[in-house]
């Protein structure tokens, strides 16, 4: 047992309102953001599939790069205990077949579901319609679940991460991440200035 | 109110969308007003992912959990189907499994999502960016551009409920802890967002 504060909630130091506080005041920041890089316009966001404007990928892979560098050091640091974050599990078919189904859908909606509810706060039409048809989309596959639950069960692999698989420590899979991140902005770079 | 036949013509105003202004097709960059007051060109895409990663990184140490999105559509799903047929609400295990004891506001990631709502509002209208628009691709209709909207949202609706996830559940929240799911679908939904698009360029371009 770490003498790791965080998670505050885990760690008893955030009750069920001030977990729901948290989730409002994250959610809000979460918004801000999405509308400050400009995600929240389809034609923006399109840009990336076209390669005429990448700040999806600059935006996503800075995050990403963000949240790990800053989760592996408050770990390290002893401040977050990383072992009591939840890991999303991994079912490796069903989040192949399923990440392509929502990629497809995603060129077509031309946001995703998280700047879609941006869009249509900050009035886009286009915006509110993605809404609609999301919100119709889960209710039907989660109805049909039932009859494909053999496929939606398969190749279930739990907690799963990177060190996992090329079995190298931790340090070594976050510094091959940002190095990989440096690489694709500088690709970007490169593209956008055609 | 009249429908929206062109881009171009004049927008609708109110309390909720003050700014009006010249309706485009938005891409980005700064774009004068007819008022002459401009909308502040968007971020730095790089200054607002550092900040899009603290806000993932707080929500890690406050509640060991990251951000979402499809979650809380999720929750509101299993919430109607339940209200239309309690065998089907609790019976399916999927539905049973995103409802909450205290109901939908007593929903993390419900609450939440009204939160990106109220941040995402709140940004554009300090931005000046608040307006009617329907975004589409030149060649394309307002009528056709929701039709694809609709149809597009339920399909990414369809893929998120199998990878339990979108961009926000698995990309960014399992893509900074290296979940390797999260990479899978990272891969599989940008992969066919290219072959997509590539087919679809007529829509957009």
């Amino acid at each position: 047992m770490s003498g790791a504060v965080a998670p505050l909630a885990d760690a008893g130091l955030l009750g069920a309102r001030g977990s729901l506080a948290a989730a409002l005041a994250i959610g809000v920041a979460f918004g801000w953001c999405l509308e400050r890089s400009g995600l929240g316009s389809a034609r923006k966001l399109v840009g990336q599939f076209y390669l005429t404007d990448l700040a999806v990928l600059k935006v996503m892979f800075s995050a990403i790069v963000t949240a790990m560098l800053g989760a592996f050091w408050l770990d390290l640091l002893g401040v977050l205990d990383l072992g009591r974050v939840y890991v999303p599990q991994t079912w490796l078919l069903p989040q192949l077949v399923g990440g392509a189904i929502f990629g497809a859908g995603l060129a077509l909606a031309g946001l995703c579901p998280g700047t879609s509810c941006v869009a249509a706060a900050t009035g886009r039409a286009d915006g509110a319609a993605v809404v609609a048809g999301l919100f119709a989309g889960v209710l039907a596959t989660g109805a049909a679940l039932p009859s494909v639950r053999a496929f939606y069960e398969s190749t279930a692999r739990g907690t799963f991460t990177l060190p996992d698989v090329v079995r190298l420590p931790y340090g070594v899979v976050v510094l091959a991440v940002v190095v990989l991140a440096l690489g694709a902005f500088a690709v970007a770079e490169r593209l956008e200035a055609r | 109110m009249r429908p929206m036949k062109d881009p171009s013509g004049p927008t609708a105003s109110c309390f909720l969308f003050p700014t009006g202004g010249p309706p485009e097709r938005l891409g980005g960059g700064i774009r004068k007003q007819e008022s002459g007051r401009a909308s502040t060109p968007y971020s730095d895409p790089y200054l607002t992912g550092v900040a899009l990663g603290l806000v993932l990184l707080s929500a890690y140490v406050l509640v060991g959990r990251g951000l979402g999105a499809t979650g809380a559509f999720a929750s509101a799903a299993a919430t109607v189907a339940d209200i239309v047929s309690h065998a089907q609400g609790r019976g399916n295990a999927y539905f049973a499994e995103h409802l909450t004891e205290g109901g939908l506001l007593g929903d993390w990631i419900v609450v939440e999502m009204l939160g990106v709502l109220l941040g995402g509002w709140a940004s554009a209208a300090l931005a000046r960016r608040l307006r009617f628009a329907v975004e589409r691709g030149p060649r394309v209709g307002v009528g056709e551009r929701l039709a694809f909207a609709v149809t597009g949202g339920a399909v990414m609706g369809a893929g998120a409920v199998l990878a339990r996830g979108c961009t926000s559940g698995q990309a960014l929240t399992g893509g900074a802890l290296l979940s390797v799911g999260s990479w899978v679908f990272v891969a599989g939904a940008f992969g066919a967002a290219y072959a997509a698009a590539y087919l679809l360029r007529r829509v957009w371009t």
